[in-house]
């Protein structure tokens, strides 16, 4: 059971599916807080229709299962509907994941944020407004600034989680180390070592998502805003 | 706390109450109040206020708390909407909200009671923020200007610190350089010295009467009885929503002539 040659025999293997993860992960970070950041903004601004956009988006995306969303976007969109991104399968699968993933992902930023726009002082934007910054300039210059340094633990907390739903790309079609170790374990010359298999590919994400969560605690206190 | 301030400060000032009032204080009305009504839900707060500020004129505004006079002060710039009557800004309506707004405030310095600093930044970053975004100034001039604020206000030796690493009354006199580096047309003091600890009302307070001497339209809401005599042209004492009294400062604290500002003043001049 301790043998640990299954893992090893396919490591070349699981290395690719662990950098297809890798890059999964790391486009979606940035397109969710993108998204994340567009969508708190919207929930904080003065257009009573921009809000009830970012509400609507928010309780409907976070509350849709993960699979439901990927297959939507690689099924439905790709698939049924031929919205491709590219002639490539693999790119174009590549794509879906990290579309469907950013746009579940940033529901939860958005939210993550928000608390943060709440940990920030209402005299902080009553002092921006008082020198005449309009509302996207205070937002921006003084709300948002402080409101991510607040949020930056937490963050980290979503993009962890981020990091282990890039799993579920699998069922995308998105060939990534979840994907990958089902195909070693599915091979008919695979015999047994199922458990020592899963056991390093559990390793491999710990070592992903351990250094993100210290990395996030480390610079939640160098960014902590004084008052 | 503050009582106890201002009882020797009243003494130590007294003789200088006499002195001229500034020669350029001009008879421009540069905020007018007209009938204005505000409601906090059942509370009404504002009753039918009308008060005219003249251009280079310093109006004190006391009273008990909970009198209105903090969101008159607010309203001034909308940062508290108010539900009817008109206010003049300069001889311009107050904009509704939007752009118009933003620039309009630009040219309304505003100082608060918990000095509002922003907390990312530092005190010179602080003072360049509003130049340099809302007048569009050139950063280098908006820091050699920010500079000489600094100096005035006598902190330019913190200029590269951030705004927790100061005493109160340096934030609070940081906050006064950042209004006046929009170069405002008047400027509303909300309570500027209550937050402080009472040896730092004074550094404060002699900010505020230079920037009185040298004509600057002022409204100050402030329980400094000192000041008031001091640098106002005009007291405005507010109770339960209402403006109460409009007098000299001299008549004010020596004969009011209503007996709600009679009954404050036994209150607060007596220890």
């Amino acid at each position: 059971m301790f043998d640990f040659s299954p893992f090893f025999d396919n490591f070349d293997e699981i290395m690719q599916g662990f950098w297809a993860t890798l890059r999964l992960a790391a486009a979606a970070a940035v397109l969710s807080l993108i998204i994340g950041t567009a969508l708190a903004s919207f929930r904080v601004a003065p257009v009573p229709v921009l809000r009830a956009f970012g509400t609507g988006y928010v309780n409907i995306v976070r509350n849709t299962p993960l699979t439901l969303v990927l297959l939507m976007c690689s099924l439905g969109l790709n698939d049924i509907l031929a919205l491709k991104f590219s002639d490539t399968s693999s790119t174009t699968y590549y794509w879906w994941a990290v579309l469907g993933l950013s746009a579940y992902t940033g529901a939860f930023v958005c939210e993550t944020l928000r608390s943060g726009i709440n940990t920030v002082p209402l005299g902080q934007a009553e002092a921006a407004r008082s020198i005449g910054l309009t509302f996207t300039q205070s937002l921006r210059v003084i709300i948002l600034p402080q409101a991510f340094r607040a949020i930056i633990a937490p963050l980290g907390s979503v993009f962890i989680a981020m990091i282990k739903n890039t799993t579920v790309a699998a069922a995308a079609s998105y060939a990534e180390v979840a994907l990958v170790t089902k195909t070693i374990v599915d091979k008919p010359t695979f015999a047994n070592g199922v458990i020592p298999l899963f056991l390093g590919v559990a390793i491999g994400f710990l070592i992903l998502t351990l250094p993100t969560g210290y990395f996030f605690g480390w610079l939640a206190k160098r960014m902590a805003v004084a008052r | 706390m503050t009582d106890s301030e201002s009882g020797p400060d009243l003494t130590k000032n007294g003789p200088e109450d006499s002195a001229p009032e500034p020669a350029t204080a001009g008879d421009r009305p540069l905020v007018v109040v007209e009938h204005v009504n505000k409601h906090f839900g059942e509370l009404h707060v504002l009753k039918d206020i009308n008060l005219t500020v003249d251009s280079g004129e310093v109006v004190v505004v006391i009273g008990p708390s909970g009198g209105g006079k903090s969101t008159l002060c607010r309203s001034i710039n909308r940062l508290e909407p108010i539900d009817d009557g008109t206010i003049l800004v300069d001889g311009k309506e107050l904009p509704k909200e939007g752009k118009d707004l933003a620039k309009l405030r630009a040219d309304v310095g505003m100082v608060f009671q918990s000095f509002n600093l922003f907390a990312h930044k530092t005190i010179l970053d602080n003072i360049t923020l509003g130049p340099v975004k809302v007048r569009k100034a050139g950063r280098q001039d908006s820091q050699k200007h920010a500079m000489e604020l600094l100096d005035r206000v006598g902190i330019a030796n913190q200029a590269n610190k951030y705004p927790a690493q100061l005493s109160g009354g340096q934030q609070q006199r940081a906050a006064i350089a950042r209004s006046l580096a929009m170069k405002p047309k008047v400027m509303l003091f909300d309570e500027p010295t209550s937050a402080l600890d009472p040896e730092m009302v004074n550094e404060v307070l002699d900010v505020m009467t230079g920037l009185a001497r040298e004509g600057m339209t002022m409204i100050v809401v402030t329980h400094e009885m000192g000041f008031a005599r001091r640098a106002a042209q005009k007291v405005v004492f507010m109770a339960d929503g209402q403006i109460v009294e409009e007098n000299t400062p001299d008549e004010f604290f020596t004969n009011a002539r209503t007996e709600r500002a009679k009954d404050f003043l036994s209150k607060i001049l007596t220890h």
